[in-house]
C-alpha cells in the first residue's frame, strides 16, 4: 500500500517525517508525488506508541490518571474528563455540583488553550512566524491559572473519581474573569493580523474541501465536522457533566475548507469563554469530592462507554471490568485518529504546500494517535 | 618602487578588502537587527544573553558556524556541493563595487553600471540550483526547482522596471543616474513609483525572503536547498542572502531614492571629507530603511503557495511594469 520508489515512473515518492517540520510530532507521511502535485499521501503511525490502552488493562483506576494526561498534550483535561466520566457511570457515582462545575471550567479553558496552540501552529504550516508568539502569549495566562489550581501546566492528571483533587480558590476565580476580559479584545487583533490577510485567505479557502459525506464515512468529528457544516458536538448530541444547563453555540460552517475549520475553531474559543464566565457565576458551594467514593473501585462486570468532546473532536473511552479493581479492557477513541484518515482522500491532486495546510487545518496531535 | 605597486592595483586591493569587509559587517549587524526586530515584533526581547542586550550574539553564531565540520552527505557531488555557497557568496559582493555610496566613493564607476549589477544577481539562482541538485536530497531538489522557476520568472518585471529608469536617464552608469535626481527622485514621480513598488516586490522575490522564500519553506521543506550544509556551507549562504537584500535596497536606492542625495535643504554634491561622509550616512540610511521593510514583512506575513507566486507575477507584475515602461516611453518622445 505504501509506495516503493520505481525508478521506470515519473512520480517521486517522498518521506515526510517522523522528523518533519509540520508533521508535528513523529508522524511519517509518504508522499507519491508529481513535480509538486500530491498523488497518494499515506500516513505512517506508531512511532510514538506508548501503550496506554495495556497500561490501562494492568493498573487500577488511580493508576491510570497520570496517563490520560500523557496522550493529548494539548487539550489533557479533556482525556481525564472522559475517564472519570466512564468510571463513574460504570460506578453510579454522584458527583457534588461544584467539582462537575470545575471540571468544566478547566476543560474550557484548556481547550481554549489547545485552539490557540492550534491557532499559532497552523499559521506557522502557512508560513507566518509571528502569531504563534502571540497566541502563546495568551495560552501563557491559561497555563498559569491552570498550574495554580492543578499543580500542572501541560499533562495535568486533576480529575479524580468522585470529584476533582483540589477545590478552585478566589485567586484562580479572579485571574480567570480578568483572563475572559482580556482574551475577548484580543480576538480583535487576530482578526485584523490573519484572518483578513490576503495572502492567509488565498491560503486557505477552497483548499482541502472536506463534503459532509467524508465525514460521515470516515467518521470525523470535532471543529473538522463543524467546519463540513454538520453540527456534532457531544456537549449538545449527548449532553454530559453540566453542559445542558450552559447556554451556548455550536458554531458550524458548511464550506469545509480549512478556512471554515479556522473560523469554528476561533469561534469556539469564544463559545468556550461563555462557557467558563456562565460556569463561573453560577458555580455552586459545595465540597468537590464524592463522599462515598470506594477506597477499591471494583469495576463490573459490565461494560460502559463513556464520550466526551475534546478539543479536537468526539473522544471515547470503553470500558469493561471484571469485578476486579484492574479494567479488564480499557479502549480509547481518540479523535485525530479519524481526522487522519481523511488525509489520503483529501491530498489527492493538492500541492505540496496545501498538504501542509490540510494537515494543519486538521489539527493532529500525534502522541494521541499512537497512544 | 611605483613600478613595482602601480596605484591602479593598489586601489584595487585596498577596495576589494573594504568591499568584503563591508560585506561582513553588514551581514553580522543584519543578522542581529533581523532578530532584534523580530523579536520586537513577536513581542519578546530577541537575543539578550550574550553582551550587552545580545549584542555580541552575531559573533558568536559566526564562531560556532566556522568551528563546525561542512558534512558532505554521502551521494553528493562533492565538488559542486561544496562551490555553490561561494557561488552564493560571491557574486552579491562583486556587484557592490559599482555602487555609489557617495559621489567620490565608488569603485569603479562602470558605464554599464546596472547591466552589471543584473548580470551578477542572476548568478545567485545558479548558485541555489547546483546547491539543490548536488545535494542528493529530495527537499533540496524541489528547493532549487522552485528557485529557478521564481527567480526565472522575476527576473523579467525586474528588469523591465530598472528599464523605466534607465530609459529615463539615457545611461546605464549608476553616477549619472544618481546625478538625474539631484532636484527629484524617481520613486516620487507617478511612474517611477510604480516601477520602485515592482522593483522591490521582486527585490524581495530575488533574495527569497518572506512572503516569497519558497526555496526554503521550512514548513513544507524543512530548510529547502540548503538542507544539507552544515557549519560554514550554511553560513556563506546566509552571508549571500543578507548582501543580496544589502545589494536590492542598494539598488533601489540607487534607481529611485536618489542615491547619495539627502532631501531637498540637507544635500550636498560637494567632493570633500565631510560633504563624503554625509551623503554615505543618507545612503547608508535609505538602504538599512529599505531594508528594516524588508525584515518587518518577513515576520508579519504568511508565505505564498507555489501558484499562486508564479501568477502573481506572470499575470500582474509584467503586465504592470510593460504598461509603465510603455508609458514612460511614450512620455520621454513627447
Amino acid at each position: 500500500m505504501i509506495p516503493r520508489p520505481d525508478p521506470t515512473l515519473e512520480t517521486l515518492v517522498l518521506n515526510m517525517g517522523p522528523q518533519h517540520p509540520s508533521t508535528h510530532g513523529v508522524l511519517r507521511v509518504v508522499l507519491k508525488l508529481d513535480g509538486e502535485y500530491v498523488l497518494e499521501a499515506h500516513p505512517v503511525i506508531g512511532y510514538g506508541h506508548r501503550m496506554h490502552e495495556k497500561m490501562g488493562e494492568v493498573r487500577n483506576v488511580s493508576g491510570f490518571y497520570a496517563n490520560v494526561g500523557r496522550m493529548d498534550y494539548a487539550g489533557a483535561l479533556s482525556f481525564g474528563h472522559g475517564h472519570v466520566l466512564a468510571v463513574e457511570r460504570m460506578l453510579g457515582i454522584e458527583v457534588p455540583p461544584r467539582a462537575e462545575y470545575i471540571r468544566v471550567i478547566t476543560t474550557e479553558l484548556n481547550r481554549i488553550a489547545s485552539h490557540l496552540l492550534w491557532f499559532g501552529a497552523f499559521l506557522l504550516d502557512l508560513g507566518a512566524f509571528t502569531p504563534i508568539l502571540y497566541s502563546f502569549d495568551d495560552r501563557e495566562y491559561i497555563l498559569d491559572l491552570l498550574e495554580h489550581v492543578t499543580g500542572a501546566r501541560l499533562t495535568f492528571s486533576y480529575f479524580r473519581v468522585g470529584g476533582v483533587n483540589r477545590d478552585l480558590d478566589e485567586r484562580f476565580i479572579q485571574g480567570t474573569r480578568v483572563f475572559i476580559r482580556r482574551m475577548r479584545s484580543r480576538f480583535e487583533a487576530y482578526h485584523k493580523l490573519v484572518t483578513g490577510n490576503v495572502i492567509f485567505r488565498k491560503r486557505v479557502e477552497g483548499v482541502g474541501i472536506i463534503s459532509p459525506d467524508m465525514i460521515r464515512k470516515y467518521g470525523a468529528t470535532g471543529p473538522v465536522a463543524r467546519g463540513s457544516g454538520i453540527p456534532y458536538d457531544i456537549r449538545r448530541v449527548e449532553p454530559y457533566s453540566v453542559y445542558s444547563e450552559l447556554d451556548f453555540d455550536i458554531p458550524t460552517f458548511p464550506e469545509g475548507d480549512c478556512f471554515a475549520r479556522y473560523r469554528v475553531r476561533l469561534a469556539e474559543m469564544e463559545q468556550s469563554l461563555r462557557i467558563v464566565e456562565q460556569a463561573l457565576d453560577r458555580l455552586p458551594d459545595g465540597s468537590v469530592m464524592a463522599e462515598k467514593v470506594p477506597r477499591k473501585l471494583k469495576l463490573g462486570p459490565g461494560e460502559v462507554y463513556q464520550a466526551v468532546e475534546a478539543a479536537r473532536g468526539e473522544l471515547g473511552y470503553y470500558l469493561a471490568g471484571d469485578g476486579t479493581d484492574v479494567p479488564y479492557r480499557l479502549k480509547i477513541r481518540p479523535p485525530s485518529y479519524s481526522n487522519l484518515s481523511l488525509l489520503n482522500e483529501l491530498a489527492s491532486g493538492v500541492l505540496l504546500a496545501d498538504l501542509v495546510a490540510i494537515m494543519g487545518s486538521l489539527d493532529l496531535v500525534i502522541p494521541e494517535i499512537d497512544r | 618602487m611605483t613600478d613595482v605597486f602601480p596605484p591602479d592595483l593598489i586601489r584595487l586591493i585596498v577596495s576589494f578588502v573594504i568591499v568584503v569587509a563591508f560585506a561582513f559587517t553588514n551581514a553580522a549587524v543584519l543578522v542581529l537587527v533581523e532578530r532584534k526586530i523580530c523579536g520586537h515584533i513577536q513581542r519578546r526581547p530577541g537575543p539578550f544573553e550574550v553582551g550587552p542586550h545580545g549584542l555580541l550574539q552575531t559573533a558568536v553564531d559566526g564562531m560556532k558556524l566556522m568551528a563546525k565540520q561542512m558534512l558532505v552527505p554521502r551521494n553528493a557531488d562533492a565538488s559542486l556541493f561544496r562551490a555553490a555557497p561561494i557561488l552564493s557568496f560571491v557574486p552579491p559582493i562583486a556587484a557592490l563595487i559599482v555602487v555609489p555610496f557617495a559621489r567620490l566613493l565608488q569603485v569603479r564607476d562602470l558605464d554599464i553600471g546596472v547591466l552589471f549589477i543584473l548580470s551578477l544577481a542572476a548568478v545567485n539562482v545558479l548558485a541555489i540550483l547546483v546547491a539543490g541538485w548536488s545535494s542528493a536530497n529530495k527537499y533540496s531538489l524541489f528547493g532549487a526547482i522552485r528557485a529557478v522557476a521564481q527567480n526565472v520568472a522575476y527576473e523579467i518585471p525586474l528588469l523591465l522596471s530598472l528599464l523605466t529608469i534607465v530609459i529615463w536617464v539615457g545611461s546605464f552608469r549608476m553616477s549619472d543616474i544618481v546625478a538625474a535626481q539631484g532636484g527629484f527622485w524617481f520613486a516620487f514621480t507617478p511612474m517611477g513609483f510604480v516601477a520602485f513598488l515592482v522593483y522591490f516586490i521582486c527585490g524581495i522575490a530575488e533574495t527569497n525572503r518572506a512572503p516569497f522564500d519558497l526555496p526554503e519553506a521550512e514548513s513544507e521543506l524543512t530548510a529547502g536547498f540548503h538542507t544539507e550544509y552544515a557549519g560554514m556551507g550554511f553560513g556563506l549562504f546566509f552571508l549571500g542572502e543578507y548582501t543580496n537584500m544589502l545589494l536590492v535596497s542598494a539598488i533601489a536606492t540607487t534607481l529611485f531614492l536618489g542615491g547619495w542625495n539627502g532631501p531637498a535643504f540637507l544635500t550636498t554634491t560637494g567632493t570633500g571629507f565631510w560633504a563624503t561622509v554625509i551623503q554615505t550616512l543618507w545612503f547608508l540610511a535609505k538602504v538599512y530603511g529599505l531594508i528594516v521593510v524588508m525584515i518587518w514583512v518577513r515576520w508579519t506575513y504568511p508565505r505564498v503557495r507555489f501558484d499562486q507566486l508564479l501568477n502573481f507575477c506572470w499575470k500582474i507584475l509584467i503586465p504592470i511594469s510593460m504598461a509603465n515602461l510603455a508609458v514612460t516611453a511614450v512620455w520621454l518622445k513627447l
